[in-house]
């Protein structure tokens, strides 16, 4: 196995958690993982030198949104978790509004927040794998956060009254 | 002594991200500790980064299941060739409705030019969030070329587009205006995608229109009863200095850019 296999398997563990909190469904999260890898080895001859960690990070990002768009045609899917009314309230009901809260978010904004807090990508990193420029990262950081923070302020109780 | 420079709210992000430059850290913080709005910002998003982290971190610490082992991987990617056998018959269906949709969408007695450009846009919108099945035939089967070329009723071969840093990945047949129409796949090295499409159109000569929607755009032009559309990522500019390129080669013209090999040039015998 030789170095780019080895940084490639060493990633999976944290693609697997960005793919989760990107798309909140674990199977659809894993099948956006296999694809990432399945092209990263496909174009291991387009990878001169750097970080493959970023390399693979952008590879995610890109899948995620062309699946985004074929879905924008269709009807939008409800998870069958949000129906799970006694989940809201329970000790999990602070893990839920944040997921609701990151499913509010344009992709773009939410993509770049869960690179810097989840992933830990620095701000020049978010900005390569997003290709913008890094004034860019940080207004899409921005606004990210102050929507979170104002449907975490004013939805949570809405939420807390549907039982 | 502390610098007095008010703080802004990107620095507010910068000192919660750990990205603030060591010198301005200690100023943050004093006007922290007298703006109590601006402490109460950020300790939101030291709260909300902390719910994040609590919701998904340990994923990270889950065994990675067999499927997305690097061996089961490089074994999926020897048996292509069974997938590519499933994906024909699966686009037979797909291209079907792909055609349809592009018919639904401008029914108002729409002219030839305007379905091909709906066609070409459908199709551009549908395969290039295939993941595995992006294309019918690849690029390395010498079948490719001379196939779509019976199919289409002209001489195809894809331009070649390295300038521009994408391989063609290979192609399909699809339902096109009046006849069949051929859709070339090509990917940049993260995973970005163009495609071309051409088909028979019957409309005088048209020079390059620019079209686009939210998501992608498409350089289009017609030129001796067949239309060409080049999608791909919002970008005006670049999208038409491939497209030139793409023509150039097309046309048969000494391309601009980069001498590209003989049998890489698309031509067209006269039609």
């Amino acid at each position: 196995m030789n170095t780019f296999h080895r940084d490639v398997e060493a990633a999976i563990p944290a693609l697997r958690r960005y793919a989760r909190a990107l798309t909140r469904d674990s199977e659809v999260a894993d099948d956006l993982v296999q694809d990432t890898l399945v092209r990263a080895l496909r174009s291991e001859h387009l990878f001169h030198g750097g970080e493959v960690r970023s390399w693979l990070y952008t590879i995610l990002t890109n899948l995620n949104r062309n699946r985004l768009r074929s879905l924008s045609r269709r009807p939008t899917l409800t998870p069958i978790e949000d129906h799970d009314v006694a989940a809201a309230t329970g000790p999990e009901a602070g893990g839920r509004d944040i997921e609701r809260a990151l499913e509010m978010l344009v992709d773009e904004q939410r993509t770049a927040l869960l690179l810097v807090v989840l992933e830990g990508l620095t701000y020049r990193e978010v900005a390569e794998v997003q290709g913008v420029p890094i004034g860019t990262v940080m207004s899409r950081l921005a606004r990210a956060r102050t929507q979170i923070k104002s449907y975490l302020d004013g939805e949570r109780p809405t939420l807390r009254r549907i039982k | 002594m502390v610098d007095q420079t008010p703080v802004t709210e990107y620095e507010l992000h910068l000192y919660v991200d750990g990205e603030l430059p060591v010198g301005r850290r200690d100023a943050v913080e004093a006007w922290l500790a007298n703006h109590a709005e601006d402490a109460a910002r950020v300790a939101s998003w030291r709260e909300q980064a902390t719910l994040i982290r609590q919701r998904f971190a340990h994923i990270a610490e889950e065994p990675v299941p067999d499927k997305l082992k690097l061996a089961a991987i490089t074994r999926t990617r020897r048996s292509w060739g069974a997938i590519a056998a499933a994906a024909a018959i699966a686009a037979f269906f797909v291209g079907g409705i792909a055609g349809w949709v592009g018919r639904g969408a401008s029914a108002a007695a729409p002219s030839e030019t305007e379905v091909f450009t709906s066609d070409a846009m459908v199709a551009h919108r549908l395969y290039i969030s295939e993941v595995r099945h992006p294309i019918e035939v690849k690029a390395e089967e010498d079948h490719l070329l001379p196939w779509l070329s019976r199919r289409v009723g002209t001489t195809l071969r894809a331009p070649d587009l390295s300038a521009f840093g994408l391989k063609l990945l290979g192609g399909r047949l699809l339902p096109g205006v009046a006849s069949p129409a051929a859709l070339f796949m090509y990917e940049g090295g993260s995973g970005e995608r163009y495609t071309i499409y051409c088909s028979k159109v019957d409309a005088a000569r048209t020079s390059f229109r620019y079209e686009d929607n939210t998501n992608f755009g498409s350089v289009r032009w017609i030129e001796g009863n067949y239309g060409w559309a080049l999608s791909g990522p919002r970008d005006r500019d670049l999208l038409k200095s491939i497209a030139s390129a793409a023509y150039d080669q097309i046309e048969n013209r000494p391309p601009t850019t980069k001498r590209s090999s003989a049998d890489q040039l698309l031509s067209r015998r006269g039609s």
